[in-house]
């Protein structure tokens, strides 16, 4: 089975510390293995090419060496099916640095689609990864998959069907998510225990929710900050939810727009929100229980502004959506916020920097759920729909630059 | 003397000088130090008689109290350290290794495990060679024959049929590792590491020959190893399969041997937040009332990692329990349930205060 000549190929080049090569996998028998073997023997400076075709895959395939392009001949053309995977985590596994994959699509994994783990400039170009039998539960839970990484660039991808999100950052600080198409998702996109993000020119459809930016307890990295989420449209979200139960995301009601839970310094502005049934822009604390004296479960510097809101909030959905529209009837307004304060601010005051503002186009609808008076106050608390209270700004994080990204 | 008495007389001497030869066969530094891996594992020295596994001088065979599950495969264990260097003793992690030391690791499988010692089947040996730039795994496929192995940087799938315990016959495929996935598990901030030779997982006893003696102290006495406390003094992880240890200490043993390499803070899932090494204290970082992160499908349905006094609402007895790829962990090396193990970990998490 063994084929000398790439191996030799790749000896020689070990010994000889030769320069950048082109290690090319066309489609055919032994493909599989091929490949796998090219993304072991691969040096750094080289580009795994990979031909048009289809490739079934039985093992994850994983990349550990810096410095390394693999490219497929498009995300229509050149096609790595894990349908027959017996083993492994994910589709692809990226633990270097310095790598870009693009130009083809991971269908059907078991687990994850892409992960990158541990890894700095890691570029997600003009991939696809799709679960092609649609929304299920057993689909694999994300679909592009950065996490622990920095200076992570994604852009142009497609992802449909992963049962938790789409394109899923986390643990990770220098973010560009941007020209992507996630649908059929539990989540679109989810930014989540990370820092410096900008969220941009994506469109978000047809995912039970658009764009969330979480930060959650009990990780190595919390405490997620400096967001902006601009520019992109979230419509027509309106898939069930099918995260298996357990996930946080099984949480999310069908028809959420933008989600922004537990983070600091989040901008939302200049999106399109349409048709989405639950609320457009949901601003909340972390609802559940948990043991972590560094978490800080209340979102902090939240500014929404100059977004664009069509329909929505018609057929609040689950207990989130339930929850929400008993306080505020239905349609649910475009804009709603939980209220949550931790106890001290509820009594005194939020600093000016820790405050939620909103800055949108008369006729944009929103409520204060006020959830810690109704808590406190059971007898005396109405919700707050005065849009014109939370007048005010933040000042703007500048935009991510990444080292990788000279064409931007 | 008649030629035909002379040339058997040759014959003979050199059978024997042949024989001497193979008895003083021993592991080569120049392979193990070499930039590239031999073809053939056999040209690293380590054996004297490759089909039977008898090390060559200097190489020592080892075992730990607890080992790792891969599919119920026999594992036979052996260090080499060269001449006139020793490993640094270190009470957590995995020794410091000289370079040119090697780790060598056996996997078979017997035709019938009622009788695990007869017609065993050597399906690969993996080798982790400590180079001055750092570790390097390598994995070596054996032939049908017994009598080599060769190696296989892709990894490959290996058909085994057996006969278990209680006599039922058992096939599956098993899986050789493809040199990425070696660090799949073996990764520590990034970096290849072994992950067995630690001295709570060593401080037992081994019979070399002459009787049960404990491993720290023969590898301290052959000059391997240098800076270990005593026994008594060294920790020490239980067997996870002894009845007579406390149920939480076999449990803890076997989460981290089985789960601790990737799930720690320095691991491949530190991202996860599940840490589960012996060591660990905090009730939440290892899993008690901790929500998952990154399971999707592998929760099961399950809300927390470990739910105390609830296994069956616990994630980690699903995805110990599962074999189905994306959900069972560890994610590599394994396509079998150890229901011995999922026993123990259930009774654990019974026994816990809710």
């Amino acid at each position: 089975m063994r084929r000398p000549g790439i191996l030799i190929a790749w000896l020689a080049a070990s010994l000889s510390g030769s320069s950048a090569a082109e290690l090319s996998v066309p489609a055919g028998p032994d493909a599989a293995e091929k490949l796998t073997e090219a993304l072991i023997m691969a040096q750094p400076g080289d580009i795994v090419s990979i031909g048009a075709g289809r490739f079934e895959l039985t093992e994850g395939l994983s990349l550990d060496v810096d410095n390394v392009i693999v490219r497929g001949a498009g995300a229509e053309q050149t096609i790595l099916s894990f349908k027959g995977q017996t083993g492994s985590g994910e589709g692809l596994l990226v633990t270097s640095n310095q790598v870009v994959l693009e130009a083809f699509a991971v269908e059907d994994s078991k687990g994850d689609g892409v992960k990158a783990k541990g890894s700095d400039q890691i570029t997600f170009r003009n991939l696809r990864v799709e679960w092609t039998n649609g929304p299920n539960e057993k689909n694999g839970a994300y679909g592009v998959y950065p996490v622990s990484s920095k200076n992570v660039l994604v852009d142009g991808v497609v992802v449909k069907g992963a049962a938790d999100a789409g394109i899923y950052v986390g643990q990770s600080e220098n973010i560009v998510v941007r020209n992507s198409r996630v649908e059929f998702n539990v989540a679109g996109i989810e930014i989540e225990n990370s820092m410096k993000a900008d969220v941009y020119k994506n469109v978000a459809t047809h995912n039970t929710g658009g764009i969330l930016v979480f930060d959650l307890p009990n990780l190595p990295v919390q405490g997620g900050h400096d967001i902006r989420v601009f520019d992109n449209e979230v419509v027509n979200n309106d898939t069930a939810n099918f995260a298996p139960k357990g996930n946080t995301v099984a949480m999310v009601p069908k028809g959420m727009g933008i989600m922004v839970m537990a983070n600091r310094n989040v901008h939302v502005f200049s999106n399109k929100l349409d048709q989405n049934g639950t609320a457009h822009v949901l601003i909340a604390a972390y609802p559940n229980d948990y043991e972590d004296d560094n978490y800080m479960f209340v979102p902090r510097g939240v500014y929404v502004h100059g977004n664009n809101y069509g329909e929505g909030g018609g057929a609040p959905d689950g207990e989130v959506g339930k929850t929400i529209s008993d306080v505020s009837g239905t349609p649910v307004p475009d804009i709603v916020w939980d209220g949550v304060t931790t106890i001290p601010e509820y009594f005194s005051w939020a600093s000016a920097e820790n405050g939620v503002y909103v800055d949108e186009a008369e006729g944009t609808s929103f409520v204060n759920l006020k959830m810690i008076s109704q808590l406190l106050l059971p007898w005396g608390w109405w919700p707050d729909t005065d849009i014109a209270s939370y007048k005010g700004s933040l000042p703007e994080p500048p935009p991510v630059k990444l080292p990788q990204d000279s064409g931007a | 003397m008649s030629s035909l008495i002379r040339s058997l007389a040759l014959a003979v001497g050199l059978l024997c000088s042949l024989a001497a030869i193979a008895a003083r066969a021993a592991p080569s530094d120049a392979v193990i130090l070499a930039k590239m891996p031999p073809k053939q594992l056999s040209e690293f020295g380590f054996f004297n008689d490759l089909k039977t596994q008898k090390p060559a001088e200097g190489v020592v065979p080892f075992q730990l109290n607890t080992p790792l599950f891969s599919d119920g495969a026999l594992k036979r264990r052996f260090v080499y350290v060269p001449k006139d260097k020793a490993a640094k003793y270190d009470a957590t992690e995995a020794f410091d290794f000289p370079a040119g030391a090697a780790l060598v690791k056996t996997f078979a499988f017997p035709a019938d495990y009622r009788q695990p010692d007869q017609d065993v089947r050597l399906v690969e040996t993996r080798v982790l060679l400590r180079q001055e730039a750092g570790w390097q795994a390598w994995a070596y496929l054996w032939n049908e024959e017994q009598t080599d192995a060769t190696l296989k940087i892709a990894g490959a799938k290996v058909d085994i049929k057996t006969v278990d315990k209680g006599g039922a016959p058992l096939a599956f495929t098993y899986s050789v590792p493809n040199k990425n996935q070696c660090k799949g598990c073996h990764a520590f901030n990034g970096e290849i590491v072994p992950l067995g030779p630690k001295a709570r997982n060593l401080n037992g006893d081994l019979d070399y020959g002459a009787g049960p003696k404990n491993q720290l102290a023969h590898w301290t006495t052959v000059g391997m190893l240098e800076g270990a406390p005593s026994a008594e003094e060294a920790p020490r992880v239980p067997d996870w399969r002894d009845a007579a240890t406390p149920v939480q200490a076999r449990a803890r043993a076997w989460l981290d041997v089985n789960c601790a390499h990737c799930h720690r803070l320095e691991g491949p899932a530190s991202n996860s937040g599940l840490f589960l090494t012996y060591g660990e204290i905090v009730p939440v970082a290892l899993g008690m009332g901790k929500r998952p992160v990154a399971a999707g499908k592998g929760t099961g349905g399950r809300a927390f990692d470990i739910a105390p006094g609830d296994p069956d609402g616990s994630i980690l007895l699903y995805r110990a329990e599962s074999i189905e790829p994306g959900i069972m962990m560890p994610e590599l090396g394994r396509h079998l349930a150890d229901p011995a193990a999922v026993a123990l970990l259930r009774e654990w998490i019974a026994g816990m205060e809710p």
